[in-house]
């Protein structure tokens, strides 16, 4: 196959390490006050990786993101991001770690007395070392990949909230991070907004094989994900041929009342004889 | 009185005190953080010069007011009472001792307090309940460092210089006073306000809007910072701010002026 020449000239991560993994939960144990969120959770998202993370609302899943990034800390048990436990670390050394991962918040979290621009380039400015120029240059590709260029200097309150979730998901890519935790990327959009946004997704999976976890409540988007994968050629998602045995890295973890009760591909899902992931299957 | 009547839920004493230390030992925390940040790279030069408008340009207006009328009403009351005794000419002392040495510094920690603890601790409330602090860690940048240590400069740098805006404000409103109403001598004012300070009541003067101004930025920050609730919690941090703020420039105040008194011996 001849190399196809990417839509997107990103600066690829170091090193992408084949096997391995990006992200180890082992035992971890949270509570808030006297209420339980996550009991004794484990659970590893290998390199290159994708998985959904489902559960109903307060199930713990922005949680669960929180904790991969050490913007809190579990009661008990530890996390392994990048192999590096993050529970150990003192939040002067996660600051490091963290600039290898990319976040898009539920809410977005776009910081809203900065413009688009200043939003998107916030990792890149913060780092010192990046010229204007090239600042420049990748906020503009990171917009366009988001397709948003239009908005650069426009602030956050000026934009409608599938635009904030997209503004949100270019400054989480602009640096190209080894890993992207999504936070309910497509919660309360459109129908046309959330196919952009899983394409988005499964475009980052496939092309720049970025290990991510993704919460969504909306186990369709996730099945899509699964079905489908991103043609380079065309630039474009397209579902996987039919017949043909061809798998995408796609992974899901249902999580109920604190634990993890589901944790396997789309075949393993569709095997399962829980009836309560049967029910949300259905 | 039954438990029921109250609105909110009742908590033991024990909680509460446990409650308390724990937020004294967060503040404490975010005060020795701003402080070892000065010695930390990067530091936001940039963000401290845009505070710093804020701050100075933003309470230049309120501060020339409030320092003019605290000097003049200084000037009527010290009017009346050295009247009755028969030394007028006293009034300059008086208005510039009292000017420079407390109500300066109060007067004009006090309003900074009202403008900017209430501002940082809303705006950092609003940051902090949209997960905008969250984002900034995430994206690898440690917002004591982004945020509060620029805004804890620049109100220590700002309130210095407004205060000694405030003390001659306050001393030509006590000019105004003495001269238009009292119908004393302009320059004879002048010679004895400059006159009767000495340097320990200067450096009294300079030292205190020192404190204050880190008072103000650290207090409005930590209850920016530790805001809770959405954005109820957002008016609540910022009415806090304000009232721990005011209390404590007073608090801080009272300790201060002893200290010095004993340390520098005079009165
Ligand atoms: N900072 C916090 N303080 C107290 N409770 C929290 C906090 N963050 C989350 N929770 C609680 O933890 C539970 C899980 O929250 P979350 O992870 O946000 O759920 P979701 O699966 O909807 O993203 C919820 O019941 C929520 O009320
Ligand atoms: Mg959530």
């Amino acid at each position: 196959m001849s190399a196809p020449t990417l839509p997107l000239d990103m600066t690829a991560p170091a090193a992408k390490q084949q096997g391995g993994e990006a992200i180890r939960f082992e035992n971890v144990t949270l509570a808030f006050d006297d209420k339980v969120v996550l009991d004794d959770i484990s659970f590893r998202l290998p390199h290159g990786e994708t998985k959904a993370l489902f559960g109903v609302a307060g199930s713990g899943k922005s949680t669960i993101l929180k904790l991969a990034l050490g913007l809190m800390k579990p009661d008990s048990g530890h996390i392994h991001v990048l192999g590096e436990d993050v529970t150990q670390m003192s939040e002067e050394a996660l600051f490091g770690l963290r600039r290898q991962i990319g976040m898009v918040f539920q809410e977005s979290a776009l910081f809203d007395s900065r413009t688009v621009r200043e939003n998107v380039a916030f990792r890149l400015m913060e780092e010192g070392s990046v010229s204007e120029d090239e600042i420049d240059r990748r906020v503009r590709e990171a917009l366009s990949f988001v397709e948003l260029e239009r908005t650069v200097d426009m602030f956050p309150s000026e934009l409608s909230g599938g635009m904030r979730r997209r503004v949100a998901i270019a400054r989480a890519i602009v640096t190209q991070p080894e890993i992207l935790l999504y936070d309910s990327p497509t919660g309360g959009l459109d129908p046309v907004t959330s196919t952009t946004i899983v394409e988005l997704i499964v475009k980052q999976r496939d092309v720049y094989k970025t290990s991510s976890l993704m919460v969504t409540h909306r186990l369709q988007d996730a099945f899509i994900m699964a079905t489908h994968y991103f043609d380079r050629n065309a630039n474009k998602m397209l579902p996987l041929p039919k017949g043909v045995h061809c798998e995408v890295p796609m992974a899901f973890l249902i999580l109920r009342d604190g634990k993890v009760i589901f944790d396997g591909d789309l075949d393993d899902l569709a095997k399962t004889r829980d009836e309560y992931i049967r029910e949300y299957i259905a | 009185m039954a438990a029921g009547d109250f609105q909110v839920p009742l908590i033991s004493p024990a909680e509460f005190a446990k409650e308390k230390i724990k937020a004294l030992q967060d503040y404490a925390l975010l005060t020795g953080q701003s402080l070892a940040n000065l010695f930390r790279r990067p530091l936001y030069v940039t963000d401290m010069v845009q505070q710093a408008d804020l701050i100075g340009v933003g309470s230049l207006p309120i501060v020339i007011l409030t320092g003019g009328f605290t000097g003049a009403v200084l000037a009527l009351n010290s009017a009346s009472t050295l009247s009755r005794f028969g030394s007028l000419t006293l009034i300059a002392q008086l208005v510039s001792v009292g000017m420079v040495t407390e109500l300066g510094p109060v007067i004009t920690g006090l309003m900074v307090a009202g403008r900017n603890s209430s501002g940082m601790a809303s705006e950092l409330g609003s940051m902090t309940v949209t997960e905008q602090i969250d984002a900034m860690r995430a994206l690898g940048t440690d917002p004591t460092k982004k945020l509060v240590t620029p805004r804890v400069v620049a109100t220590v740098v700002m309130l210095f210089f407004l205060t000694i805006i405030s003390d001659l404000l306050g001393l030509v409103g006590g000019n105004m006073v003495s001269s238009f109403l009292l119908g004393l001598d302009s320059r004879q004012y002048w010679t004895s306000a400059w006159q009767s300070l000495v340097w320990r009541d200067v450096t009294t003067g300079l030292i205190k809007p020192v404190l204050f101004g880190f008072v103000i930025s650290t207090v409005g920050c930590y209850f920016g910072m530790s805001t809770r609730g959405g954005t109820q919690g957002v008016g609540r941090s910022t009415t806090q701010a304000v009232v721990v703020a005011s209390v404590m420039i007073l608090v801080v105040d009272f300790f201060v002026t002893k200290l010095l008194i004993t340390l520098l011996g005079y009165r």
